[in-house]
């Protein structure tokens, strides 16, 4: 693509570095978040190209693809980090960076564990937006605190520091920053990886109390299983959209084999097509 | 032993060195706490230094006069944050890279200055090292007021600060003023750093930033209490090492910075943190190959 439309990652982060606070209103008409034709483009090599779709109130959404298919890059996108080369993200009707609304839940490797904070303290990170500067947490905001731990079955750990708990504990406390948020729109950067088989169950039995919130969810994962049995939709990934709904639609041979290319290995069962997929590196991701 | 301690108090430069260290401990602690948790001492370091052509251009304009070096000092740490955040969101130079081009520039634009003055060496010395038993009541007024504004700054931005520490991406999809805190962040470092220009001088000054409050960190899970740990383990290295420069004669900043030191080595040997690091490798190891 043209030369003009490349920006380097550290561009777009500086660009979008925020200098005051501005809050866009839900328009209640619109739905939670709308993509139309998104693209971004790092160093003229397109890492996202046009991606659409929407996502209305309580709806979970597994986004699947394989190590750089651009996951993080489109979350980030959606949650008002990075803003794209071109195309619209409307979350209500606005742009997303005027919302807070919407978390992000951030790779584990991603994230200091040896911060001096402890698990409520990280929790009640998610209510700094809304309790202001010069503020100190009122009653209200302990007492959300407090119940986003327990939602997540926490409520324990809440004065232990954050480098003394397990990969599921470290996932699950900050699904209660984001319920602690009032989130409308969670965000989950491959919370899967690195955990014990116990541990991602654990997790994924956390998404019905989701939908009963109404939160919406984007959930980027590795595992095809865990993604067809979880998930009512899909999207299949690799910079572009490969295919989006029903799991038995997405997860196809043809399309499996446009998203994996040589990553994939198609086996055909008695009934069904298996996908071999190389999950070995959970950390290399974009 | 208590006339050990109480017989230099009857001098009053004694009086108030003491409660130039503690000021500048405090401070220095408190807006150390954060450069050690974002990873900014490079930046705290090259800060300090960058002060130097600020504190040789006052000299020189009031012809030998201390009294207004607090605002050239002051002028120059924000001119050269400024410049830093400047040159290296201009995207093609690496933040690094642009704080030691500016670092090393206005240093040598500092010492040059002050070798046009005949007693050269002496001068540099004091801006360079500190000279905490000659300061002034006026120096103190000033430290206090600025001491006491960067404390209720961060009381007040506590939480802020906290966020964009521990999660950048956090603070901005919650919407906070990232770029401007971070500006705001460099601002209170400034004031650290002139506020302690007098106690240990440019060329030590990172120490005071960074050795108490890593110190804490390693005494403390909490952030809390870390910035209150690393602010005691600042004001009585600051007093001990007053002691040992007087009855020893030798250099109070230095003597305050190798007792910081001494307290950290002390801390991390007694903690076994050189055993941590040594298991955490492995557990990294292991956990690279599953």
């Amino acid at each position: 693509m043209s030369e003009s439309k490349s920006v380097t990652f550290q561009d777009e982060l500086k660009r979008t570095k925020h200098w005051i606070i501005h809050r866009h209103p839900h328009e209640a008409d619109s739905p939670l978040l709308v993509l139309d034709q998104v693209s971004l483009w790092y160093d003229g090599n397109p890492a996202l190209q046009d991606i659409s779709f929407e996502l209305q109130s309580g709806e979970q959404l597994a986004v699947v693809g394989p190590n750089g298919a651009g996951k993080s890059t489109l979350m980030k996108i959606i949650a008002g980090v990075l803003k794209p080369t071109q195309g619209v993200v409307h979350v209500y009707g606005h742009a997303p960076d005027g919302h807070i609304c919407i978390a992000y839940v951030p790779q584990r490797s991603a994230v200091d564990w040896n911060f001096p904070v402890t698990v409520r303290d990280v929790v009640m990170m998610g209510r700094v937006g809304k309790i202001g500067f010069f503020r100190r947490p009122s009653r209200k905001d302990w007492d959300m605190v407090k119940h986003a731990l327990e939602a997540v079955g926490i409520q324990e750990l809440e004065h232990r520091p954050i480098y003394a708990l397990s990969g599921g504990q470290q996932q699950r406390m900050f699904l209660a920053r984001a319920l602690a948020q009032e989130a409308e729109l969670i965000l989950m950067d491959e919370p899967l990886s690195g955990l014990d088989l116990p541990a991602q169950e654990e997790l994924l039995a956390l998404m019905p109390t989701l939908q009963h919130r109404g939160a919406a969810l984007l959930f980027a994962l590795h595992d095809l299983n865990l993604a067809r049995q979880h998930f009512p939709k899909i999207l299949l990934l690799n910079r572009q959209m490969i295919a989006l709904g029903d799991p038995q639609v997405v997860l196809q041979p043809r399309y499996l084999l446009r998203a994996y290319g040589g990553q994939l290995q198609i086996v055909q069962g008695e009934q069904e097509w298996f996908g071999l997929t190389d999950t070995c590196c959970d950390h290399g991701e974009d | 032993m208590m006339e050990w301690l109480f017989e230099p108090l009857q001098y009053s430069f004694m009086w108030r060195g003491l409660l130039a260290v503690f000021l500048m401990g405090s401070v220095c602690a408190v807006v150390g706490t954060f450069v050690v948790l974002r990873g900014m001492a490079f930046f705290g370091d090259a800060l300090a230094h960058t002060i130097l052509p600020g504190v040789a251009i006052g000299y020189l304009v009031s012809g030998g006069q201390t009294s207004g070096l607090f605002w050239w000092a002051l002028g120059a740490a924000l001119l050269s944050s400024l410049g830093i955040g400047a040159i290296s969101r201009s995207g093609r130079i690496k933040e690094d890279t642009a704080i030691g081009i500016v670092f090393a520039g206005m240093f040598a634009l500092g010492i040059t200055l002050i070798s046009t003055v005949r007693s050269y060496s002496v001068d540099l010395t004091h801006f360079l090292f500190g000279d905490v038993l000659g300061v002034r009541d006026r120096d103190l007024w000033l430290s206090g007021i600025f001491g006491a504004l960067v404390l209720i700054a961060v009381l007040g931005f506590y939480k802020e600060f906290l966020t964009l520490s521990f999660d950048p991406v956090l603070a901005t999809t919650l919407r906070l003023p990232v770029g401007l805190l971070n500006y705001f962040l460099m601002v209170l470092m400034a004031l650290a750093i002139v506020i302690s220009l007098q106690t240990v001088g440019v060329a030590l000054m990172v120490a005071m930033l960074i050795t108490p409050a890593a110190t804490a960190y390693l005494l403390t899970p909490r952030l809390p209490r870390m910035i209150g740990v690393a602010a005691l383990i600042a004001c009585l290295s600051g007093a001990i090492g007053l002691y040992l420069s007087y009855y020893l004669g030798i250099a109070s900043g230095g003597a305050i910075v190798l007792v910081t030191t001494l307290i950290f080595l002390l801390v991390w040997v007694s903690q076994g943190s050189w055993r941590q690091v040594r298991h955490q490798k492995e557990v990294g190891a292991n956990h690279g190959q599953s």
